[in-house]
Formats: C-alpha cells, sequence, structure tokens
C-alpha cells in the first residue's frame, strides 16, 4: 500500500518536471518557428536580380542635344530606350501586344539606372553599352523560384509567353541576382523592386534622437529629485504612482495623446519625426527614470558622506559624485528603453506617421514613416513582391534590436559596478 | 573652479531643486493630458451620442453616413460588439500565456540548474522584446492561413482573420511577462517553507502546489492581471491579424474586431477633427485608459501587500 502510494507520487512528481520543461519548449518552438520563417521569407529580399541588355544612347530617340543638360535628362524616354534593347533580342516578335507583354519584364523603373548611367559618364551619348537593368518585381521573385511555374496561367501573373521569353533570356545567361545595398539607400515605392528602408532607417533615427535629446534628461533630472531631494510626502508619492502608470498605459494612447495635444493644440506639423519621437519619449521616460533611481540607490551612502564631511554642498554631491556613478546604470537602461521605443507602430500611426513617402527626410521636420511602420505599410500592401520585403525589414530590425540589447548588457557589464 | 562655484552656491542650489521639480512634475502632466484630453473630446462625443448607447448598443458601424444628422444615430456607435471581441481575444491569449508563463515560471525558479536558467531565461525575454508588429505579420500571414487550413481539414469553416490566430499570437508575445514576474514572486517566497515541507516529507510537486503557490498566489494573480492589461491594450497585432469590422460573436473561429482596431482604423487617414466617428476615438480611448488603469493599480496593491507580508 504504502509502495504504491510512493510510486504514485513520484510519477505526480515527474509529470510535474515535465509540464514546466514542456511549457518552455512550446516558447522555444514557437520562437525557433518564427524566426526560422522570417529568415526563410527575408534573406531574399535583400536580392535583386537583373537583366544584361545592351543599352544604346540614342541622341535622336532621346531628344538630346550635344551639350546636353540635368534638366534636358529629365524629358528623355530612357525608358523607351530599353524596351528597344530587350526587343533587340527577340527579333521574330513583331505583333505589339506580345512587344507589350516582353518589356513588362524589365522593371518599370529600369529609365533610372539607364538616366544615371548616362549622368555618371557624359561619353556614353551615341555609344552601346552593357547595363544590367532590374527585372520587374514578379520576374524578380519568378528569377528566385518563389512562384509557381506550374499554375495554370490564370491563377498567376505572368503569362505562358512571358515565362517563355524569360526563360529563354535565362538559358543566355543574361539574368542575374545580386545583393540589392539600394534596399538600405531608397525611400518607399509603389513597386516592390524598387521600394527600400532608407527613408525609414532615417526616420527611425530621427526620432530615436529627438527621444533621447528629450527623455533622457528629463528622465535623470526626475531620478535625482525622487531620490535626493524630494520630501516624503503625498505628492511625491503621487508623482511616484504616475510614473509606475506611465509604464503601463497602452501605446495607442499615447498616440491619441500626441494627436490631440502635440498636433490639435500645439500645432506640431502632422506626421513628422519630431512629433513621434517626442510621443516614443514619453513612453520611454518611465524606463529611463527607473533604471536612473535604482542606479542612485546602488551608489554607497558612505561617499555621499564622506562628499558631505569635506564641506560639498548637496548638490554638489549630486552632480559630482552620485550622479557619475549612477551613469552606466542609467545608460544601460536608456538603450533598453530606447529600443523599445524604436519597435513602437502604433503611437505613430495615431499622429499620421504612415503616410507614402518616398523621398528621403532631410529634417525631423518632414513626413516620414519609421521601420516598424514600413513593415505595417508593406505587410498591408496586396502585391506579392512585398511579402519579401518585409521579411527583410523584420530581418533589419531584429538584428538592429538584438544588438542594442546585446549593447546594454556589454555596457552592463564593463561599467557597472557593485558595492 | 568655476564649476565648483556654481553648483556651490546657495541661490543656484535653489535654482537646481526646482527645475529637477519641474522635470518631474512631466509625469504627471502626462498622464493628466491624456486623461484631460481623453474626457474633454469623449463628453463632446456623449452629447452627441448617449452613453447608454455607446456602453450597451449592439451595433458598430463607422461608415460615413449619407445626411449628417445620420452619424447621431443611435445604433451606429454601440461599443459591445467591439468589447466582445477585446475580450475575446484577450482570453484566447490569457488561455495560452497564463499556464506556459506559470509553469515555466515555476521550473526555472525551483527546478532549473543554473546553466538552464543562465540560457532560457534570457531566451523567454527575447518574445517580449520582438516589436508587435512582427507578430502581427507573422500571426496574419503565416498562422492565420495555416489556422484556416487545419479547420477546413477537419471540416469547419474558419475566417481569414479569425480571433484565434490573433488571440495564440498575442498569448506567445505575453508569456514573459507573466513568467518573469511569477518567477520573482516564487522567488521571494521564503526558503524556510520550502525548508519545512520538505521536512514534514513532502516532495518537490507537492511542495510547490500546496505551499509555494498559494504562497505566491496574491503575486501571480496580479502577473496576470498586467498581461491581461497588455493584452487590452495591444494594438498592432489585431490591426493586422484581427477584423475590422464589428461582429457581435464569441466563436474564436470568426472575425472578430476590437477597441484598439477601430481607433487606429478611425484615425488613420484624413479625418475632420469633429465628426463623430472621430469623437468616437476618444471615448474607446478613455474606456481602454481606464480599464488597463484599474487592472494596473489593482495589479500593484496586490504585489505591494505581498512584498510587505514577507520583507
Amino acid at each position: 500500500m504504502n509502495n504504491k502510494l510512493n510510486v504514485k507520487r513520484k510519477s505526480a512528481e515527474k509529470k510535474f518536471i515535465l509540464l514546466g520543461r514542456v511549457s518552455i519548449l512550446l516558447a522555444f518552438v514557437f520562437l525557433a518557428v518564427f524566426l526560422f520563417t522570417i529568415f526563410k521569407t527575408g534573406i531574399s529580399g535583400f536580392y535583386k536580380s537583373y537583366i544584361k541588355l545592351n543599352i544604346f544612347f540614342d541622341s535622336e530617340y532621346l531628344e538630346l542635344p550635344k551639350d546636353y543638360s540635368d534638366s534636358n535628362l529629365r524629358h528623355a524616354d530612357f525608358q523607351g530606350i530599353a524596351n528597344k534593347a530587350i526587343y533587340k533580342l527577340f527579333p521574330n516578335v513583331k505583333e505589339s501586344s506580345d512587344k507589350k507583354e516582353l518589356r513588362k519584364i524589365i522593371s518599370s523603373y529600369s529609365n533610372l539606372t539607364i538616366k544615371n548611367a548616362l549622368r555618371n559618364d557624359k561619353a556614353l551619348l551615341n555609344k552601346e553599352v552593357s547595363l544590367e537593368i532590374p527585372l520587374n518585381s514578379v520576374f524578380n521573385l519568378l528569377n528566385k523560384g518563389l512562384l509557381d511555374e506550374n499554375l495554370p496561367q490564370e491563377k498567376r501573373n505572368f503569362t505562358d509567353l512571358q515565362l517563355s521569353f524569360f526563360n529563354q533570356l535565362k538559358n543566355k545567361g543574361l539574368i542575374s541576382k545580386k545583393f540589392n545595398w539600394d534596399f538600405f539607400k531608397t525611400g518607399d515605392s509603389r513597386a516592390p523592386e524598387k521600394a527600400g528602408i532608407g527613408g525609414a532607417l532615417l526616420g527611425s533615427l530621427f526620432s530615436m534622437i529627438i527621444c533621447f535629446l528629450f527623455s533622457f534628461p528629463i528622465g535623470v533630472a526626475t531620478a535625482i529629485y525622487l531620490e535626493e531631494y524630494a520630501p516624503k510626502n503625498l505628492f511625491t508619492e503621487f508623482i511616484e504612482v504616475n510614473i509606475n502608470n506611465l509604464a503601463a498605459i497602452p501605446s495607442i494612447i499615447f498616440g491619441i495623446l500626441g494627436l490631440s495635444i502635440l498636433i490639435d493644440f500645439f500645432e506640431l506639423p502632422r506626421g513628422t519625426t519630431l512629433v513621434g519621437g517626442l510621443v516614443l519619449s514619453l513612453m520611454t521616460l518611465p524606463v529611463i527614470i527607473v533604471s536612473c533611481r535604482a542606479a542612485i540607490k546602488a551608489v554607497p551612502p558612505s561617499l555621499k558622506h564622506a562628499a558631505l564631511g569635506l564641506g560639498a554642498s548637496k548638490t554638489q554631491v549630486v552632480f559630482h559624485h552620485v550622479l557619475p556613478l549612477a551613469l552606466p546604470g542609467t545608460l544601460t537602461g536608456t538603450i533598453i528603453g530606447l529600443a523599445r521605443a524604436v519597435g513602437e507602430t502604433a503611437p505613430l500611426l495615431m499622429i499620421g506617421m504612415v503616410a507614402f513617402v518616398v523621398n528621403l527626410p532631410k529634417t525631423p521636420l518632414e513626413q516620414s514613416t519609421s521601420l516598424p511602420v514600413q513593415i505595417y505599410l508593406w505587410a498591408e500592401s496586396a502585391e506579392q513582391g512585398f511579402v519579401e520585403k518585409t521579411s527583410a525589414a523584420i530581418i533589419v530590425i531584429l538584428l538592429f534590436l538584438f544588438a542594442m540589447n546585446f549593447a546594454a548588457v556589454l555596457f552592463r557589464n564593463k561599467f557597472e559596478k557593485r558595492w | 573652479m568655476l564649476k565648483v562655484n556654481i553648483l556651490g552656491n546657495k541661490v543656484s542650489e535653489n535654482i537646481i531643486r526646482k527645475a529637477l521639480f519641474l522635470c518631474s512634475l512631466i509625469a504627471i502632466l502626462t498622464t493628466l493630458g491624456i486623461f484631460l484630453s481623453l474626457l474633454f473630446e469623449s463628453i463632446s462625443f456623449f452629447k452627441v451620442v448617449p452613453l447608454k448607447n455607446f456602453l450597451f448598443g449592439t451595433h458598430w458601424n463607422l461608415q460615413i453616413p449619407l445626411r449628417s444628422d445620420q452619424a447621431a444615430s443611435s445604433g451606429a456607435f454601440g461599443a459591445v460588439p467591439l468589447f466582445a471581441g477585446t475580450f475575446l481575444i484577450s482570453l484566447i491569449a490569457l488561455i495560452i500565456a497564463c499556464p506556459i508563463g506559470l509553469y515555466s515560471a515555476i521550473y526555472l525558479s525551483e527546478y532549473s540548474t543554473k546553466l538552464e536558467r543562465k540560457i532560457f531565461k534570457p531566451t523567454l525575454e527575447i518574445l517580449a522584446g520582438i516589436p508587435t508588429v512582427v507578430y502581427g505579420f507573422f500571426a496574419a500571414l503565416y498562422l492565420a492561413p495555416f489556422i484556416k487550413d487545419i479547420g477546413q481539414a477537419v471540416g469547419l469553416s474558419v475566417a481569414s482573420e479569425s480571433a484565434l490566430a490573433a488571440g495564440v499570437v498575442m498569448g506567445i508575445m505575453i508569456i514573459p511577462f507573466i513568467s518573469s514576474l511569477s518567477d520573482d514572486v516564487i522567488n521571494a517566497v521564503p526558503q524556510s517553507l520550502r525548508d519545512g515541507s520538505y521536512a514534514l516529507g513532502a516532495t518537490k510537486s507537492e511542495t510547490v502546489k500546496k505551499i509555494i503557490l498559494p504562497a505566491a498566489l496574491p503575486g501571480v494573480v496580479s502577473s496576470f492581471l498586467l498581461a491581461a492589461s497588455r493584452a487590452i491594450g495591444e494594438t498592432m497585432i489585431v490591426v493586422m491579424a484581427a477584423g475590422l469590422t464589428a461582429n457581435l460573436t464569441f466563436n474564436p473561429l470568426d472575425k472578430v474586431t476590437t477597441v484598439t482596431v477601430q481607433i487606429v482604423t478611425a484615425l488613420t487617414g484624413d479625418q475632420e477633427f469633429d465628426s463623430p466617428k472621430t469623437m468616437s476615438v476618444f471615448a474607446l480611448g478613455l474606456l481602454l485608459f481606464l480599464v488597463t488603469l484599474f487592472l494596473n493599480v489593482l495589479a500593484l496593491q496586490i504585489i505591494k501587500k505581498y512584498r510587505e507580508k514577507y520583507e
């Protein structure tokens, strides 16, 4: 009898441990599946497919005089000479409808590549050069093997004819795939093959800088006040309760605050990184205050007493002794707070940072998006070419957040003193 | 030398103290700003749409009205379907996150070796660091179609934007909130309680179930409350993975909408600032603010009481 009970208790023990292990395992499995899926779809987003075409810079067709200026270039039909170059590869194609299908293989933004080539080397006029022209997004995906060729024609975005053109081009070795550095440099676009995260990166950078400039000094000042100066009364307690609650308010509410106070009341420009950074700084503030207070608390009182004993004033003690020692801990907390702010999307949607912005923002007073908002915008797009772009942008933000958190850990290990 | 003089001076000491005090007021000003701006706009909204219709109406529709007086028609701003949707998705999230979070916390604090703890704890916390927009993308693009396929395979009709997909992903997101806080409170249970239990011959799991969990219960409950508040206020996952149209249902395979989704859809795009549609956002925001505030204050109070008991 007794033995039976013991067996039962032992198996209960084992089951309990198993439950704990399974729980952690479940979380890990999800994380692994999640990261694997994102990376698997995202890696190809960093690559772009090109076709090698012999472009003839026909001055007559382009209507360019010998000593042309940049304003002449603006009106020249560079897309036309790209089309001509691809027609030349298929001399048998005569029907205009077939030609239309053929020219859809190259990106409708090919003119930019060709224009830049001519701008960089003016001697190219009336000469033929081989250039790498970006493919249309559909054929970019096809080249990467991301589209199913075996579906019936009406279920795919390309025709049988285009497929045969494409396969011929591929067999001739004209199609190539390269790392797409432009992805990091260009702004948004309706065409997936041209869209980049450059604008979004700048937007994130601007809002981060503004967030830091605003929240760090105020956060540190608040922490110093609460730790070193504040009298113990109801009002101080009220401040503390407020700070704790700020940390738990849903981020979307901060967006509504930004909209009604910063944009509607103070009339700051809508959709700019200035407003975005300010809203994010209000969310980062509690994190900085809490970490700075903890760091100040960790400074041993003996140090303060020694300084006071030598005749330093209270303020001198705080700014000459306590604050420098508390700074590493504060900075660690600040980095973590900023990392959280960088990933925020909802409040930025509220203040209008969701516009379609092609140009890179130069100042925080221009309309802009940020990296997570760009991810949201692309994820909502119906175009298939944006799926890999979205995942690629997600990889960038995940790596960035990982780097920030890693930096925070390094920082803590290196500078934080234990007394 | 100059620096010393500036800081040592009585007058400047006073100024610095005042400046620091002013900075600390920002936190109060923010809360006050949030509350007042939400309140005033809500009051003007409730002048157009009666509070009763807003709180108990079962029909929500933000379509632009044909006539200007049509917007005020009482049926269009009944928020019950939004509350139901928010509740349903948060409930799914908690059903996923509470057991996983709690069992993880128990394993981490009572059973794991030092090495396991060193690996598991930060890895779990990665889940909390992933931006919610990324979760939303994953839920909408991979999990929702996956659930739909499974549903079809067993003969269920599943909406392509089911509450289940959004809830599951949200649940995974809040696991670390529960596990790390529960881990803290379980660790705070005095060792003497454990030793007493072992001395009476209890096994480890019996000690956990009969002694530690009851002792740590307030802390565990408050971690659930904080997680619930997080789930209710979560926006991006539901914006991307849940539906837009209000639908009063408790079927997790159906499409539902939430308070936060409606706030986002009403405010993105160019609206005039004083249409009832835009003003309804502030009423929803006020409600969201009050509910999450209540949950947080409650949770923090419970934890405070708990800490006082053992420290």
